[in-house]
């Protein structure tokens, strides 16, 4: 019985996002749950379970994720699976994504702004708070669609969204600069 | 004769031995067929956030560049440290990252070393393939006008350093007691940020990391009333919303606004069209003004925003010396070039009572032997961060030596407009390595090595960035004594002691 249910846990484990969760970060209970679960939902792709009475427990390593597709400034695209509840900065940074975050999401800053490459996703969201517009206003590349990544954080309905890193133009307007006339 | 065919050889043999094949593999980056597989040397001169975002972008994008940062003080991390308020502790939550930076087994940092005393740029330029010049800016803009030298008056740099106990003004003793009136000429974030912690109920003050003595002086001041004058109008303050929003909400102060000077003209309009920052910013002091219309009480303290004025004199106290108030020109708009309005002056003065002036009209930048200058912009001539030998049109790019920050760019923006700026810069030096600038006879560098060699010569007791730790745990107790983040060392011999 046991051979039988360290078996389902590791086909469990195989079809679990590669990459995502190596054995070692799941715990004995985890793990349990896992086949459990998979026995019970037959059929159902395991990192979409959500795991009954403990979906509420923040440890479990097993709850929902979404797709989320970052763009960075050389137009590399990357996708990577998000847990609900967490930002877009720190997916990032999970996934080695080079967004930068000097204020570490105190709303202090705009160096983790993401543009949002559908306005239908962009709409999903709620409306950015005075501070964060405040930082908004000052971000590089501003356009319609662009949110601080650590203010948008991953919920269901975001399922698929794209996030664009701003890339560098070449355009340093100095303010007050006034041109010398020859 | 005999000389000249040595040299011949000894330049043959160099490139002989550049051809030899490398007992390296690949390097991974592209185009690497020029670029040299031995360390890339690179000295940063400044520490603040354009010399830590430089060094930051360099390890990532050269994996054989060895980075040694250099900054005057003892202690790194530049305006993050002496010029951010004390209040906003969220903004220098950066220095996290740039700590990460140095920490980088390819990254040193010396602290305690004045680039144009202690080592030259041409010494620098011998020993590391690349310069980049990141000390920013320590001077001020003057205004020019009679006065200007009374006691009283200060530069908003000056002031800032005090009270965030930099150790080359924590003697400067501003006198907040003997006057009710500052006034602060200029409307940019440090404006808002002087006049702020001067209205600031000191109780807010005391669990911030503001130098000791700063915080005893503000406790006992006695400013009731801060003029923020601007030579143009609301439309052209340049400060930005979130600073703003603060400043208006500060628990009792009155802040008075002149309806009248809210009036827009078309081109103010179109400005305000053309800008978020700009329409935000009017909104606000739109609805400040309205809001504190008729509600007066006695206790309260007043930020009063005074547009359209210029200063063109300080008038001195009976005693001769010290300020007692500064004139002022009534001002108008004209277009001036690229769409930005000039104050034009009409002939109309007033006087405006005070004792205490911060002129916060601009920080600049100050030159060093051996760099290029522009004196007109305060920068160092420039494109995209390679060095030019002047501003001419005929300039020629000097090779090794960049710029990044402020001394590129000249004194505005934010922390993160750093970020933008040195991966230009570091795009840029990248271009140069691959292309194989930094190759050539005579070209292998002794980098870090060298520098000591240097440093030891000539006894300059530099601090490594360990030293740095020792300073800022110190730093840390003393504050856990006082609720504080931090108890600044503020003097020179006490930052030295520390950090051994």
């Amino acid at each position: 019985m046991l051979a039988r249910i360290s078996r389902l846990g590791i086909q469990a484990m195989r079809r679990a996002t590669p990459g995502q969760n190596s054995l070692n970060d799941i715990s004995r209970r985890h793990l349990v749950e896992a086949v459990t679960s998979h026995v019970n939902h037959m059929g159902k792709t395991f990192f979409c379970s959500n795991t009954s009475a403990t979906s509420n427990d923040r440890s479990n390593e097993l709850e929902a994720k979404i797709s989320v597709t970052f763009i960075d400034k050389d137009s590399e695209e990357k996708l990577v699976k998000v847990p609900i509840g967490m930002s877009m900065l720190e997916a990032a940074h999970e996934n080695d994504i080079e967004l930068e975050g000097a204020c570490e999401g105190s709303l202090a800053c705009s160096t983790c702004h993401v543009i949002v490459t559908d306005v239908n996703y962009y709409n999903k969201l709620e409306d950015p708070v005075d501070e964060e517009n405040d930082m908004l206003d000052l971000a590089f590349g501003l356009t319609e669609t662009s949110r601080l990544g650590c203010q948008v954080i991953a919920s269901p309905e975001l399922d698929g969204i794209r996030l664009a890193l701003p890339s560098a133009t070449r355009n340093f307007a100095v303010d007050g600069y006034v041109a010398k006339s020859h | 004769m005999g000389r000249e065919r040595l040299l011949l050889l000894h330049h043959a043999t160099r490139r002989l031995l550049l051809l030899l094949p490398r007992s390296r593999g690949f390097s991974s980056s592209a185009g690497a067929a020029a670029s040299s597989r031995e360390p890339l040397h690179v000295c940063v001169v400044g520490s603040g956030p354009a010399g830590f975002y430089t060094a930051d972008k360099m390890l990532k994008g050269h994996e054989e560049a060895q980075v040694d940062i250099i900054d005057r003080l003892p202690t790194p991390f530049g305006l993050v440290r002496s010029g951010v308020a004390p209040d906003h502790p969220e903004t220098k939550i950066v220095v996290n990252q740039f700590s990460r930076v140095a920490a980088n087994g390819r990254c040193s940092f010396y602290g305690n070393v004045t680039v144009g005393s202690d080592v030259s740029i041409s010494e620098l330029q011998k020993i590391y393939d690349v310069v980049v010049l990141a000390y920013g800016a320590e001077s001020d803009r003057s205004l020019g006008i009679p006065g200007e030298d009374l006691r009283g008056i200060h530069s908003a740099r000056e002031f800032v350093w005090w009270y965030n106990g930099h150790p080359d003004m924590c003697n400067l003793a501003p006198d907040l007691q003997s006057t009710d009136s500052a006034v602060v000429l200029g409307q940019g974030n440090v404006a808002l940020d002087v006049a702020r912690i001067l209205l600031r109920c000191t109780s807010e003050l005391a669990a911030t990391d503001i130098a000791d003595y700063a915080f005893d002086a503000l406790r006992g001041n006695t400013i009731r009333k801060v003029y923020l004058v601007g030579r143009r109008g609301p439309v052209q303050a340049a400060c930005t919303a979130k600073e703003l929003r603060e400043i208006l909400g500060l628990k009792n102060v009155r802040v008075c606004i002149k309806e009248a000077d809210l009036v827009t003209s078309t081109a103010d309009e179109e400005e305000i069209r053309n800008s978020r920052i700009k329409r935000r910013v009017y909104e606000l002091l739109s609805k400040a003004a309205t809001a504190h219309k008729g509600y007066i009480s006695n206790d309260q303290k007043e930020l009063h925003f005074v547009f359209f004025r210029r200063p063109t004199r300080f008038l001195p106290a009976e005693d001769g010396s010290t300020v007692d108030a500064v004139q002022l020109e009534k001002t108008c708009l004209k277009d001036g070039v690229a769409g930005k309005p000039v104050a034009v002056g009409t002939g109309e003065f007033e006087d405006l009572k005070c004792g205490l002036v911060l002129k916060s009209i601009g920080y600049k930048s100050l030159p060093v032997e051996g760099l290029p200058f522009d004196n007109y912009r305060g920068v160092v001539p420039n494109l995209k961060g390679r060095v030019l030998s002047s501003e001419s049109e005929n300039a020629t790019v000097e090779s090794g030596l960049y710029v990044v920050g402020w001394l590129k760019r000249g004194p505005t923006g934010i922390v993160a407009t750093n970020l933008h700026c040195a991966e230009e810069t570091v795009a840029g030096i990248l271009e140069d390595d691959k292309k194989g600038l930094f190759m050539g006879p005579g070209s292998k560098k002794q980098g870090r090595r060298g520098l000591l060699e240097i440093l030891e010569q000539k006894n300059i007791r530099f601090v490594p960035f360990d030293g740095w730790e020792k300073i800022d745990s110190k730093e840390k107790m003393a504050g856990q004594l006082k609720n504080k983040p931090r108890e600044k060392i503020t003097t020179w011999d006490e930052l030295l002691m520390a950090a051994n």
